[in-house]
């Protein structure tokens, strides 16, 4: 479904992404790991088609990105880590507006867009303005915002960022029912314990290049010790040694 | 039982006002030395017209003030009238533009909740934030005042101590409708929840702003500067010997400004100015004290905004707009609604139906009736009033779809990650902001045409003009607003001030004026055939008017097509 070859983003002299190789299949549920500036959300937003790789390629569901943009992103919905969207429109109006980016209109989108709301408790905020959401509220809409087209693959950068107990649990739920019909979710997190209890396979990427990726079998097979958890790997391959002596860092 | 040790006196972290006002500084000196592309040209182009504007006003006010010197009697109270009516423009401005920035500096800046939470003085507090709103508020009047100033000073011989005291005129004049503003502001917010007041507020300063003018124009000001027109000179000269006010701060500093000029410096004058800008500080300082913590806690409570269901009439643009498509339809859909519940956005609209009527008014006006005046005079006038049409709309274009592409900034990440064409969003940009425009402009021209009772020649010369101009400016003002986009900036109205937007009008002049010319030709050779009973030459008939179609062709197509390839290039 993603088919990423010899990936690359460079910003002048600094590389952000450097030549990377991945491929998540169908029904998979695809977990995106590394540390801050390791180029998570470059390669995510590359994928999503907002940024232009500076060479490589990236095929979504067989349809090359590059070559033929809106072919491949209508197979596609992106849910980005900051809720930036349109202040002045009603949620109700913002699902029926992106669903019109998707061609989608009618008592379909409209049915759909109801149970969205209501799942995530939205149904008595959705004829209120976005301005007056919260933040966990408009990740929430822009969550649903993505479903309501029913895309064959989901990019997510962050999803439980400030998302609630509950929310955070109905999305996780979501995220297994969708894939378990054959679409595609790839997307990074800083919680360790969601990707090894949610994905089928993790990737961790630091300092651009992809350090280690497979299921958390094949992971712990090659990296670790016997039934080390992903943390442990985790920090391994994106440098604990660099981390500073607790107690110097607060006694100085 | 251990003995009690005393407690340590803990001594209170106490942030000095300066520090406050640390990062608006560090911030501006950080954008000053930034180092980006093109700066070098876009500072030089921006001083370049920054001169000229002062030269302009100093050219217009020195000419005007060295012919009232030369006035007896009457000359130097005319001065004086005139700095008062400058003054009192100013403190108005002041008062509507500061009660505006308060709002956003005291209660919406984003670097309040940092200072709230941390233990800064409320005095302290009060005082960093009003000169934030202070210079926020009053540098562009601060900028005019300077060519104002020098014109009075030179031509009234005010000499080396004339900036001093001009100086200790407009420190007060200035400050007391900010320190008054901010104080309505504060009182505004305990009453409304702060996004409210922000939409309340640009409606009424809007409104206030447009009435002004209005009631300026209604007035007919040049009748005063007709004596004739007055029973005898002693009506008109104790007219002028009548102050505006005597109880407005603007009055008090027009009588130290032109006595510093001509007599001698009125101190009581002075005296009340300081003395009535350090009574409102004081009583603006305890009133913070008293409303800020509240109102600055209602501020931090969201507004609920529900939109009212218009039942079977809410989908009735769902079905007008049916036929385009269910994208189009979308995209169209999605800015009508984005403008219009923006209040910043629409009720500049209010200001713009103001200026329209006194520009319609004023063309009312225009004698061109009675004895000497020719048939050329009556149909140039229609031919040049385009022009100046261009000019409006221009600006209208400017303010309402230059801005259109920025505003997309924040969430371009859903429209780039969409399978939408950027075609398809530009044409809904540009179609929302034209179609408008484009009534607008035949209604000026249309109804102008009328009141001049021009021929049925200018009539379609101007109408098929304006239409072209009209759809230029438009692709002008996307194509532009694609270029330099100020995709950070929030609110719409500061977009159109940057440096794009200034290019932008400068490249629309160029246009209005292209047309104008390459159509005067035609315009004239038909009007003399019309006037000494001959045919005008056709080929110079199609050359002219051609030349100017294809020149708004050109101006329509190529600036869309270079906002296409730029915004399909945005990585955002």
């Amino acid at each position: 479904m993603i088919a990423l070859r010899q990936l690359t983003k460079r910003y002048g002299q600094f590389t952000a992404v450097n030549r990377v190789d991945l491929t998540v299949g169908s029904g998979e549920l695809f977990g995106f790991l590394g540390p801050n500036g390791a180029g998570k959300t470059t390669t995510l937003r590359m994928i999503a088609g907002i940024l232009q790789p500076t060479s490589g390629s990236i095929h979504i569901a067989g349809v090359d990105l590059l070559r033929d943009p809106v072919a491949a992103k209508a197979k596609l919905g992106f849910i980005p880590d900051r809720p930036f969207i349109y202040e002045k429109l009603t949620g109700a109006e913002f699902l029926r507006f992106v669903a019109g980016l998707y061609d989608q209109a009618g008592p379909e989108v409209e049915q759909r867009a109801r149970e969205l709301l209501s799942l995530f408790d939205l149904e008595e905020w959705r004829d209120e303005l976005v301005e007056s959401y919260s933040h966990g509220m408009r990740q929430k809409l822009i969550i649903s915002s993505t479903f309501v087209h029913r895309p064959a693959v989901i990019v997510v950068d962050e999803p439980m960022v400030g998302l609630d107990p509950k929310a955070a649990r109905i999305l996780k739920d979501l995220f297994r029912e969708y894939t378990r019909r054959g679409h595609t979710i790839i997307f990074s997190t800083h919680t360790l314990e969601v990707a090894e209890s949610l994905c089928d396979r993790v990737a961790i990427i630091a300092q651009g290049t992809i350090r280690a990726a497979g299921t958390m079998a094949e992971l712990r097979r090659e990296l670790a010790d016997g039934e080390e958890g992903l943390e442990r790997i985790f920090l391994r391959l994106t440098g604990e040694n660099a981390a500073r002596n607790l107690i110097d860092v607060l006694d100085a | 039982m251990p003995e009690a040790v005393p407690a340590r006196q803990e001594r209170l972290p106490d942030p000095p006002l300066l520090h406050l006002l640390l990062p608006k500084w560090l911030t501006a000196r950080a954008r000053a030395t930034a180092q980006t592309r093109g700066k070098g040209a876009r500072v030089a182009i921006l001083a370049l017209t920054g001169l000229l504007f002062w030269a302009f006003i100093f050219g217009v006010l020195a000419r005007l003030l060295t012919y009232f010197r030369g006035v007896q009697e009457i000359g130097e109270l005319m001065a004086g009238k005139l700095l008062g009516l400058g003054l009192l423009g100013f403190t108005s401005l002041l008062l509507l533009s500061s009660v505006i920035t308060a709002l956003s500096s005291f209660f919406l800046a984003r670097d309040l909740d940092t200072l709230v939470a941390a233990p800064v003085d409320w005095l302290r507090l009060y005082g960093a934030k009003l000169l934030e709103t202070f210079v926020a508020s009053s540098w562009m009047v601060l900028l005019v005042s300077v060519p104002l100033f020098m014109a009075y000073g030179l031509v009234y011989d005010g000499g080396v101590g004339f900036p001093v005291i001009v100086v200790a005129t407009m420190l007060p004049l200035i400050m007391i409708p900010v320190t008054v503003g901010t104080a309505v502001t504060l009182i505004l917010v305990n009453v409304f929840p702060a996004r409210r007041t922000r939409d309340i507020l640009s409606v009424i300063a809007v409104l206030a702003a447009g009435g002004l003018v209005l009631l300026f124009r209604l007035l007919r000001p040049e009748q005063l500067a007709r004596p004739e027109g007055f029973r005898d000179l002693v009506e008109f000269i104790a007219l002028l010997r009548t102050p505006t006010s005597p109880f407005l701060p603007s009055e008090w500093a027009q009588q130290v400004v032109m006595g510093a000029l001509t007599d001698k410096i009125p101190w009581l004058s002075l005296y009340l100015l300081w003395s009535t800008m350090g009574g409102v500080l004081v009583l603006g300082a305890l009133l913070h004290r008293r409303g800020y913590p509240a109102g600055f806690s209602r501020a931090q409570e969201s507004a609920h905004r529900q939109v009212s269901k218009w039942g079977s009439l809410a989908r009735l643009p769902h079905r007008v707009l049916a036929p385009l498509g269910v994208l189009r339809r979308e995209l169209l859909l999605k800015e009508i609604r984005v403008f219009f519940r923006d209040t910043t956005q629409w009720s500049q609209l209010i200001l713009l139906g103001v200026l329209v009527v006194v520009y319609v008014y004023n063309i009312k006006f225009l004698p061109l009736r009675g004895p000497g005046i020719t048939f050329f005079l009556v149909n140039i006038v229609p031919f040049l009033n385009l022009a100046l049409a261009g000019f409006v709309l221009a600006s209208i274009a400017a303010r309402f779809i230059f801005p259109a592409v920025s505003l997309e900034g924040r969430t371009l990440w859903l429209l780039r990650s969409s399978p939408m064409c950027v075609r398809d969003l530009l044409w809904a940009k540009y179609w929302v902001g034209t179609a408008p425009l484009l009534v607008l402009a035949l209604g000026i021209v249309g109804v102008t045409n009328h009141l001049l009772q021009v021929s049925s020649f200018m009539v379609i010369v101007s109408l098929g003009t304006i239409t072209l101009l009209t759809l230029a400016l438009a692709a002008m003002a996307i194509g532009f607003g694609t270029l330099f986009p100020q995709f950070e900036t929030e609110n719409a109205a500061q977009i159109p001030t940057s440096f794009g937007g200034l290019l932008y009008m400068m490249a629309s002049i160029g246009v209005i004026a292209g047309v104008i010319i390459l159509e005067a030709r035609p315009v004239y050779s038909y009007l003399s055939a019309q006037a000494f009973g001959t045919t005008a030459d056709p080929t110079e008939m199609v050359l002219g008017f051609g030349a100017a179609a294809l020149l708004c062709l050109i101006v329509t197509l190529v600036p869309i097509r270079i906002a296409l390839t730029r915004l399909e290039a945005v990585e955002r």
